[in-house]
């Protein structure tokens, strides 16, 4: 069934948790994945197109961004983007310097860069699951994930690049020194040396992997409860932040994610009203409940109000996690220069 | 979950990425912040002299002005000593205007009285003589004597 629109929940549910395959297949050569168990087949050569066109486009939107910012930036009276742009910057440097006590001038950017870009890979996850996958799907695009750091490639491809830059700067600071801390630590006898360099190596090596792994399992398993949540309230499909969960029942596959949309835009058009005062907040929420109740009925407004609920609670954790990756970066990296 | 190219795909978008920020936006920003952190302590240490500066000129004031009313206080009351001064000159002027006019006066209601009496003693002598004739003229008649002598009492 695959690029087909999913029957089953489980199908429902393996779909989602499918990337974009383009890769070397034993018997098609270089092509697009028909389905899990062909891209598996590929083995390494491969390459998951949405998580790096996801990846690489919230990249190219964090650059933009700051360079706007950084554009604009005036000794004078900072406004609008620049403010906003700025208070993160002085958040970061204010964890860097609390936490970083080398020189290093790559750090700084290094932990922006990181932090917000996760962010923004993270922040993914709070659009409705079905919303883009489902509009992919009317042109022909058959797998769509578009949360990257619900894949293991970008978060391991980014805490390797962390590692590389740990070894770079052992080797590059502390010379020699790198290897005595492997070999020579925590049992400072040179008849110990096997037994040093196992444990060092291994806590060396525990860094990356707990780093990358850890925003990994923290982004699916909250990708994981907003399709389960979907498949129990509104099988099929669903949106996540405003709306309720699709309603296969009433109307045709192909015809739900336009339906939703529609639905999506009126709510958010209500509210958008509403926050110019044009509308009072009474009439708001009484006319985003109605639209939502014609569109899914209440099971699906049931749906759509544990999808919003999760969703709020997500922000917390979407920012944790990037904090998290960005302070454990600049630990390690601290900890690559200081000399024991 | 399968581990393929896509971790060398994200690492190098990682470090084109990370190198992009450094280069382009972290410097920039962290400048122009840097650079207003200081015009704002300028502008709040200016502030702070401002401040002392204005203290300054308004104890300045308040000296000045305590002077000044000082200064005030004893024009005021040189002014006042000075009025008393000619109150007390005017009043023992007045005095002796009052005694010259008051003596004047006397002296001229003296020369009346002596006029008047100079008159009345002109005229008695007149009437004494004018009594003295019609007494001479009639002398014979002692009634009509004794007469005369009364009329000529009852007109003095």
């Amino acid at each position: 069934m695959a690029g087909e629109n999913p029957a089953t929940t489980t199908e429902y549910i393996q779909h989602h948790l499918t990337n974009l395959v383009y890769g070397n297949h034993p018997e098609n050569g270089w092509s697009f994945a028909h389905g899990a168990q062909e891209a598996s087949e590929m083995g390494f050569m491969a390459i998951h197109v949405d998580s790096m066109a996801w990846s690489i486009g919230l990249g190219i939107l964090f650059c933009w961004l700051f360079r706007t910012a950084a554009k604009r930036a005036t000794t004078g009276v900072p406004t609008g983007l620049l403010n906003f742009v700025e208070l993160i910057v002085e958040f970061i440097d204010g964890a860097v310097k609390d936490s970083f006590h080398g020189r290093n001038k790559m750090v700084a950017p290094l932990a922006l860069t990181i932090f917000v870009w996760i962010f923004l890979m993270n922040f993914m996850d709070l659009l409705p699951v079905d919303l883009i996958p489902e509009l992919l799907l009317l042109t022909g695009v058959s797998y769509q994930k578009i949360v990257p750091s619900t894949d293991p490639n970008i978060t391991l491809g980014m805490a390797l690049g962390v590692f590389v830059l740990m070894l770079f700067y052992s080797i590059k600071i502390k010379g020699t020194g790198f290897i005595s801390e492997l070999t020579m630590h925590p049992f400072n006898h040179w008849g110990f040396i096997p037994i040093n360099l196992f444990m060092e190596t291994v806590g060396l090596l525990a860094k990356p992997f707990s780093l990358g792994l850890r925003l990994f399992g923290n982004m699916y398993a909250g990708e994981m409860i907003f399709i389960l949540i979907a498949t129990t309230f509104a099988a099929g499909a669903g949106a996540g932040l405003i709306g309720g969960g699709l309603h296969a029942q009433l109307f045709g596959e192909e015809t739900n994610a336009l339906f939703w949309l529609v639905i999506f835009i009126l709510v958010c058009s209500v509210c958008g009203l509403n926050l110019k005062g044009k509308i009072s907040t009474g009439k708001t929420v009484l006319l985003c409940i109605v639209f939502m109740a014609i569109g899914g009925g209440l099971t699906a407004l049931g749906g759509g109000l544990m999808q919003w609920g999760w969703a709020v609670f997500h922000i917390l954790v979407i920012t944790l996690q990037a904090f998290i990756f960005m302070v454990l970066t600049v630990v390690y990296l601290s900890m690559a220069h200081e000399e024991h | 979950m399968n581990i393929n190219l896509t971790l060398f795909g994200q690492m190098v978008t990682f470090a084109f990425f990370v190198w992009f920020c450094m280069k382009f936006v972290w410097p920039i920003i962290i400048e122009a912040m840097e650079e207003r952190q200081k015009k704002i302590a300028d502008g709040l240490d200016a502030a702070d002299r401002a401040l002392r500066d204005l203290e300054l000129a308004q104890n300045k004031a308040t000296d000045q002005m305590k002077e000044a009313k000082q200064e005030a206080a004893g024009i005021i009351d040189q002014a006042n000593k000075r009025a008393n001064q000619i109150i007390d000159e005017a009043k023992v002027q007045a005095v002796a205007e009052g005694d010259r006019l008051k003596a004047a006066a006397e002296a001229d209601i003296e020369q009346e009285i002596n006029r008047a009496k100079e008159e009345l003693r002109a005229k008695v002598a007149g009437l004494a003589l004018a009594g003295a004739e019609k007494v001479l003229e009639a002398s014979i008649d002692e009634k009509s004597n004794r007469a005369l002598v009364d009329k000529l009492a009852a007109q003095l």
